[in-house]
């Protein structure tokens, strides 16, 4: 349960800085290559998650190259771990939370960057004070989008890290598992009742942030 | 180059503004050159003449195709010399014709800003100076959201007179207004003009408003300047033309 929250949380905040950087790129850039981006980002939507938990493996469990590498060269693992889960979350959410910050960057006024600019404001400053606060709805918005997706995922997280209680079994792991044992039932609808609980809670608090925040940008 | 009676005040530095552009904007072609050398100066043309272009070009935010802007003997932009100065870093106040405030800033923050992003001190008596110029004191807590248009726009004067600027680029600053709100501020671009020392460029395609202001009047159409003169060259059949 806790794990759950923890492993839901901690993909979300770390998801974050990747989240903006890529979603102004998407926004702003012109690059080669930007509509490839664009569909890797949105792949985990598309995917099976059993194959998105099937590539991580593949590319990250400890027999992999990448993730012996990072496993001898930095002690990170994410196979069989919770960090593990946290990657599978995070790498599910992704994709929800690019868009809703790629789409609240695009509804900004590009005039005001250029007021800033006139104003002595230089690129970084502009973001900043400009571009950062003003997608602030967007931002939260996506966050809980975010943490809701990866509080439920499932397919990935147990292709990618299996169901170890304790180390990896989220709380849709859990409920599944009961469900499999004759006389879970009880403690399923418990667990079942709880995450109902959160995203509700979710769902409201972001809700209120983002009221309060648009309601900062247009001066109440 | 005849000075009208306006320019009288001591010429305390006059800045010298030289510009030669060029700018294709899909079937528009921008080809302009004019020099100022007054404390106001009027881009005058009606609308689609290429005002607003051809003052984001002085001020750093649309790139000429090919030319020179020169201010002061700095040069701004200059093509065959690979000169473009970011805007950020001209230092070119700029009043635009929809104010746009910040709208997540209160009013002093607005106000602030240039001297904030800019890293100087603050200055509390040119603060002072600018808030009873334009006379916003009581405005300084609320947020733009809540402004008229007319204390909007007095707003976005101050912010870009803050920022220290060389040169101030008004475009259109009364345009989005109803005529009383007009006359409400013209007398505090005129106090402007007298007392804060900035040299302007004034883009309009009202008469009134530029006879008011400027002294000098550069006309432009169709993206080309068709004559360069004193404010008294504004005869009536002009503002027929025009208004």
């Amino acid at each position: 349960m806790a794990l759950s929250l923890r492993v839901a949380a901690i993909s979300t905040v770390v998801a974050l800085p990747f989240g903006i950087i890529i979603a102004m790129l998407l926004a702003r850039g012109s690059f080669w290559g930007k509509s490839l981006l664009d569909a890797v980002v949105h792949l985990p939507l598309v995917l099976p998650p059993v194959v998105t938990g099937y590539l991580l493996l593949i590319s990250l469990g400890r027999k992999a190259p990448l993730g012996a590498f990072l496993a001898d060269h930095f002690g990170i693992v994410f196979s069989f771990r919770w960090t593990g889960a946290a990657l599978a979350c995070g790498v599910m959410a992704f994709p929800l939370l690019v868009r809703a910050i790629r789409l609240s960057i695009e509804a900004i006024d590009r005039k005001l960057e250029d007021a800033a600019a006139t104003l002595g404001a230089n690129r970084g400053w502009t973001f900043m004070t400009v571009t950062l606060p003003l997608a602030l709805p967007g931002i939260i918005a996506g966050m809980m989008l975010a943490f809701a997706r990866a509080l439920g995922e499932f397919g990935a997280t147990i292709t990618f890290v299996s169901n170890i209680p304790g180390e990896t079994q989220t709380i849709s792991a859990a409920i599944y598992s009961l469900i499999q044992v004759p006389g879970g039932d009880a403690d399923a609808l418990k667990l079942v009742f709880i995450s109902v609980v959160i995203c509700f809670a979710a769902l409201l608090s972001s809700e209120w942030l983002a009221r309060r925040a648009t309601a900062r940008l247009h001066g109440a | 180059m005849a000075r009208s009676t306006r320019d009288g005040a001591p010429a305390r530095g006059v800045t010298m503004l030289a510009v030669q552009v060029e700018k294709h904007l899909g079937e528009f072609a921008l080809e302009v050159a004019f020099t100022s050398e007054s404390r106001a100066t009027a881009l005058f043309g009606p609308s689609g003449a290429g005002k607003t272009s051809l003052i984001n070009m002085i001020a750093g935010l649309l790139r000429p195709d090919r030319g020179r802007v020169e201010i002061d003997g700095e040069v701004l932009f200059d093509s065959a010399a690979q000169i473009d100065v970011p805007a950020w870093r001209r230092r070119i106040g700029y009043v635009f014709q929809e104010g746009r405030l910040f709208p997540h800033f209160t009013v002093r923050h607005n106000l602030e800003y240039g001297r904030w992003v800019g890293g100087h001190k603050s200055d509390p008596a040119a603060f002072k100076h600018v808030v009873e110029l334009l006379d916003i004191g009581h405005l300084l807590d609320r947020r733009p959201g809540k402004l008229s248009g007319g204390e909007r726009q007095r707003i976005a004067v101050g912010r870009a007179l803050l920022m220290q600027p060389r040169l101030l680029l008004l475009d259109e600053p009364l345009a989005s207004l109803d005529s009383a709100r007009k006359r409400d501020i013209l007398p505090y671009l005129e106090r402007l003009r007298d007392e804060a020392r900035v040299p302007m460029i004034y883009v309009s395609h009202n008469a009134t408003e530029v006879k008011l202001i400027a002294s000098r009047v550069v006309w432009l159409d169709g993206g080309k300047v068709t004559a360069t003169g004193g404010v008294e060259r504004l005869d009536a059949a002009q503002v027929d033309m025009l208004a």
